[in-house]
């Protein structure tokens, strides 16, 4: 059985995110105000009220994507949105992205309404989101280059940034001759050398094999340590969710609903093999089944019309 | 190796796009097949072998004197039609005159045709309308624009610029409408999420994003415009390649004919291979696409 939520103090070497104390549903089932890492807090950093969106499928039908989600994302969280496929995780991302307009609802950053794309919130895609002709510091340097930072700076910050997911020696490499892992390391370095207030991450690691997707645990998480960036992280592995964040969010199968909220308050850094994560994920998997039942069934229904 | 890697000015519409993205390993495995010491070697032997057997078939066939020489000349006075030619500057100038032409009407329709595969792209109504009819412009032959470009503007420099322009200008407009449909919408979402937009945003996103389409669609266009001058030149008459081939034919000198032939044919071999090959394995090494899918 799983033990009373727990509230183990965080690290000292990780940052203690800003919530306010919110209902959430205990991981024993029972719902609770969950008293969190006593900070009085300001705006959240990304707050999204009542956001659907809906689009025209190709038969011609309207189709509910996102049904009124509400959420708030706390300055320097790590949230984890957990969800069967189709349920509309990855445009949530991109509607905070701003690649992508709502039907309704309001979505802000830092209490400003997000109309457009910004380099204060950038978005990792799962694969090829490298420009494939430019080399791997070129591509570090686009969104610096796009917000017009000096070549000085440029360089400079390029330079620290390819450092620091230990990549300086394939500066003048091509994307294509790096291994998956090591793309989607450059994607990191590039996402943060605009120095993002957001990171936006869609599956980024779902192509890669288990061994790399550990190091780039290790490695995400250490960088949010030391930058306190705020990251919103899409999965559909929820023991990577458990991991990784601070809050694990699920999402209901279409139309995307926030099915139920989870705070994970294991002591960092975990590990993906731990008993307590295992346990955890385990408690939102039972949850999860539900959706992904749903969205199996979705699936055959199509195939037999 | 694909049919399309050899047949170099092959205009088949269907092999526009140079190659598709594979895992990582393809590319270099097809590289160290194709760059091996052994394998250049063996392709240059049989190549020799094979130029060398036609050459002694012609001229055996020749030597017998079943057709007489001045239809059936032989390689050696082919041979020497194409020394004096050089000799006295006539096919140094005709080919001066037409690769001028050429270089004039092929950027024209360069420029016309990014401009006009952009708009097209671009716009649904453009796209519905005009992008059809360029399509099915495309089966008319450019020796169809001849009587037109007579009449419009005379026996001129400009009516074979006209028939250049509109053999040339068709493929870079559709590559260049196609490359800006095929291109995958992630690189255009990353460039927006980078901060790119407007001018910005085609200039070094989309533009280059499109690159391998537009390769192709540049070297097509310089096939099919090859073929349209040459043919344009040939009824106009003014200097050229075209020129000195229907001179040929006038003289009753089949050498010369022969001989002309052979320079439009190794000029057209020289351009693919020195610019267009070029430009294609620059883009295949940097994106690690495979060799000509």
């Amino acid at each position: 059985m799983i033990p009373n939520t727990k509230f183990v103090a965080a690290e000292p070497q990780f940052p203690t995110p800003c919530r306010k104390p919110v209902q959430s549903t205990s991981l024993c089932g029972k719902t609770v105000i969950v008293p969190i890492r006593q900070v009085e807090c300001s705006t959240p950093k990304i707050q999204l009220q009542e956001v659907s969106l809906s689009y025209q499928t190709d038969t011609g039908s309207e189709l509910l994507a996102l049904d009124r989600i509400d959420l708030d994302v706390h300055p320097g969280e790590f949230l984890c949105i957990v969800g069967p496929s189709g349920c509309g995780k990855s445009t949530l991302l991109h509607l905070i992205a701003g690649l992508q307009k709502p039907t309704s609802g309001r979505i802000a950053m830092d209490g400003d309404s997000v109309t457009a794309p910004g380099t204060d919130r950038i978005l990792i895609f799962q694969e090829h989101g490298l420009f494939p002709w430019l080399t791997v510091g070129q591509n570090v340097e686009f969104g610096m280059k796009m917000k017009g930072l000096s070549k000085a700076e440029r360089e400079d910050r390029t330079r620290h940034y390819l450092r620091l997911v230990h990549l300086s020696q394939f500066k003048d490499s091509r994307p294509h001759q790096l291994s998956g892992g090591m793309r989607q390391r450059v994607a990191l370095a590039r996402a943060l050398a605009t120095e993002p207030d957001v990171l936006l991450m869609d599956e980024p690691f779902a192509a890669l094999d288990a061994q790399t997707r550990d190091m780039l645990h290790d490695e995400l998480e250490k960088i949010w340590a030391e930058t306190g960036r705020t990251i919103i992280f899409v999965t559909h592995n929820v023991r990577e969710a458990v991991r990784l964040g601070d809050r694990v969010v699920l999402m209901s199968f279409r139309p995307g609903q926030v099915k139920k909220e989870f705070v994970v308050d294991l002591p960092r850094p975990r590990h993906l093999e731990e008993v307590e994560v295992a346990r955890t994920a385990r408690e939102i998997l039972d949850q999860l089944r539900d959706e992904i039942n749903k969205s199996l069934e979705a699936e055959y229904a199509h195939e037999r019309s | 190796m694909s049919v399309a890697n050899h047949s170099d000015l092959s205009t088949a519409v269907e092999s526009r796009a140079i190659g598709v993205r594979t895992d990582h390993a393809a590319p270099t495995r097809l590289q160290n097949r194709r760059t091996t010491g052994r394998g250049i070697l063996r392709r240059i032997t049989n190549q020799v072998i094979f130029y060398s057997v036609l050459l002694g078939l012609w001229a055996l066939l020749a030597k017998l004197r079943i057709w007489p020489p001045y239809l059936f000349p032989a390689p050696w006075a082919v041979a020497s039609a194409l020394w004096a030619g050089l000799q006295d500057h006539s096919f140094l100038i005709g080919i001066a005159v037409t690769m001028k032409r050429m270089l004039i009407g092929y950027s024209l329709s360069v420029v016309l045709g990014m401009i006009l595969g952009l708009a097209v792209a671009s716009n649904k109504f453009l796209e519905e309308t005009l992008g059809a009819l360029l399509v099915s412009l495309q089966s008319l032959p450019s020796i169809c624009w001849v009587p037109l470009a007579i009449l419009w503007f005379g026996l001129t420099e400009k009516a074979i610029l006209f028939v250049l322009l509109m053999g040339c200008i068709l493929s870079v407009t559709i590559a260049m409408e196609d490359g800006r449909k095929q291109m995958p919408k992630i690189y255009t979402m990353a460039g927006r999420n980078l901060g790119a937009s407007g001018f910005r945003l085609f200039w070094y996103v989309m533009l280059p994003a499109s690159l391998p389409y537009i390769v192709s669609g540049l070297k097509q266009g310089w096939a099919f415009g090859w073929r349209s001058l040459i043919q344009a030149e040939m009824i106009f008459l003014t200097i050229g390649l075209g020129q000195l081939l229907m001179m040929g034919r006038d003289l009753n000198d089949m050498s010369q004919v022969i001989a002309v032939m052979l320079m439009i044919i190794a000029l057209g071999y020289l351009v693919n291979r020195l610019v267009f090959r070029t430009m294609e394995r620059t883009l295949q090494s940097r994106w690690g696409l495979a060799p000509n899918a």
